[in-house]
């Protein structure tokens, strides 16, 4: 049976009416029309529909969606302030990080984790953390260029207007 | 797939928890703790549960609480707080290392320390963890409370002694002595794949000789028990290629070996003797 809960969602509301059974990435994509986040395989094995669940990876296909009321929701469509993207976006842009697109945002979340927490990761603890996501056609080469890139800029520039809100 | 209709509730206390659990019981209430095993196996519909009794909410039960002679684990402490070490002892180094294998870190971000061994996968790295600590399971139902061992705890693949009203509410780790030293290997056919095979060995290290020898694999039989035979092949020895060489081979001797359509029994126990003598050679660094 349908249940009505909110989730807060990019900083925004999100009224939802939905079963219990319905996973997050669903609820995401079908009733808050964030279509942003991928979904893959659909047991936490592919990483396309990671998300940031107060501030942690999460894969958002082992999560129901009435266990995130309350929690901080970030998806890929949270990153870009407007029309200009998040560093993170604009390096995959410029290293050539993604081809047709299907595993991105959850990439893209993966790196948010790590650019919002401050941590600079070493090449193998970047591998690493990585190695939780499938892409199936560029390969990982650019993306690792990317996303270090992307930290390295972090770590050398003062903090864009607007970043951190949520 | 998507999973099958269930009823979800989301009790705000323990005790609502576990009278919730007896309650619905007779219609296979399960108990959702971080939902990395269970609600996979709900996605391919091995588990069908008819009640999920979500656990997430319950305050003082995440917590992880180092004050005592053991280190007490909540039901809800994530993989993740132990990616740094707990404490600097090597009980908190073993755990660091440990979950550093645990999944991807999405996975650990969510998953559960308490849910792993409730779910008992014979791949599980805390499951295998428990065992050579010698973890304390504290286990509630409605009204009830019991501990057991964690040598008594598996009964097979995930295969416990929980009853089906019965909720693993936190578990107990003795700390490691000071002079404890330990290694730990695991290999997987990819990065964050379920173990093919994995190994902890812990000794004690007393005017250069080991003591007090554990070791316990993972992947290698349908659950995991300290295995004898070779710990024996330490205790009273120095460290040294020969004595890991010998303990690798009687671990691999020793144990039951679990088939599947990857692995044969002979590979099985090929595996069981590489990652039980690297896991050692780990112990020296």
């Amino acid at each position: 049976m349908k249940q009505p809960y909110h989730l807060q969602v990019n900083g925004r509301d999100c009224a939802v009416e939905a079963e219990p059974r319905k996973i997050l990435a669903d609820v995401l994509r079908e009733d808050c029309g964030l279509t942003g986040t991928h979904i893959g395989c659909e047991h936490g094995v592919c990483g396309a529909c990671t998300i940031l669940l107060d501030g942690k990876p999460v894969r958002s296909c082992l999560v129901f969606g009435i266990q995130a009321q309350g929690a901080d929701i970030r998806t890929v469509e949270g990153l870009a302030d407007g029309d200009e993207l998040h560093p993170l976006q604009q390096a995959f842009m410029e290293h050539h990080a993604l081809q047709c697109g299907f595993c991105t945002p959850g990439f893209l979340m993966l790196g948010a984790a790590l650019w919002e927490s401050g941590a600079k990761p070493t090449e193998a603890e970047l591998q690493a953390l990585l190695s939780s996501n499938l892409c199936r056609c560029t390969g990982y080469g650019n993306i690792q260029k990317a996303i270090a890139s992307a930290l390295d800029a972090r770590d050398q520039a003062p903090k864009r207007s607007g970043e951190g809100a949520p | 797939m998507k999973v099958a209709p269930f009823h979800y509730h989301a009790p705000a206390s323990k005790q609502e928890a576990l009278d919730l659990l007896a309650h619905y019981e007779p219609e296979d209430a399960r108990i959702l703790a971080g939902g990395q095993s269970l609600i996979p196996m709900m996605a391919f519909r091995l588990a069908r549960p008819g009640h999920l009794i979500d656990i997430n909410r319950i305050p003082g039960l995440h917590g992880i609480d180092l004050r005592g002679d053991a280190i007490y684990i909540g039901a809800i402490a994530r993989h993740a707080a132990f990616e740094k070490p707990i404490e600097p002892g090597p009980t908190g180094r073993l755990l660091a290392d440990v979950a550093a294998a645990i999944g991807h870190a999405p996975i650990r971000s969510r998953g559960t320390f308490c849910g792993s061994l409730a779910n008992a996968d014979p791949a599980s790295e805390w499951c295998m963890t428990a065992t050579a600590l010698g973890a304390r399971m504290r286990i509630e139902k409605s009204g009830a409370l019991r501990e057991l061992e964690a040598s008594e705890f598996f009964f097979g693949i995930m295969t416990t002694a929980l009853e089906a009203d019965e909720m693993l509410t936190g578990l107990t780790l003795p700390r490691l002595p000071a002079d404890a030293r330990h290694g730990f290997y695991e290999t997987s056919r990819r990065a964050g794949d379920f173990a093919l095979g994995a190994a902890l060995a812990i000794y004690r290290l007393q005017d250069g000789r080991m003591q007090d020898a554990r070791i316990v694999l993972a992947g290698a039989e349908p659950h995991p028990r300290r295995l004898a035979d070779a710990e024996a092949c330490l205790n009273g020895e120095v460290p040294s290629d020969a004595a890991f060489r010998a303990a690798a081979e009687a671990a691999a001797n020793a144990i039951d070996p679990l088939t599947d359509g990857q692995v044969d029994a002979g590979l099985r126990c090929d595996i069981a003797r590489a990652v039980c003598h690297r896991a050692l050679l780990r112990s020296l660094a």
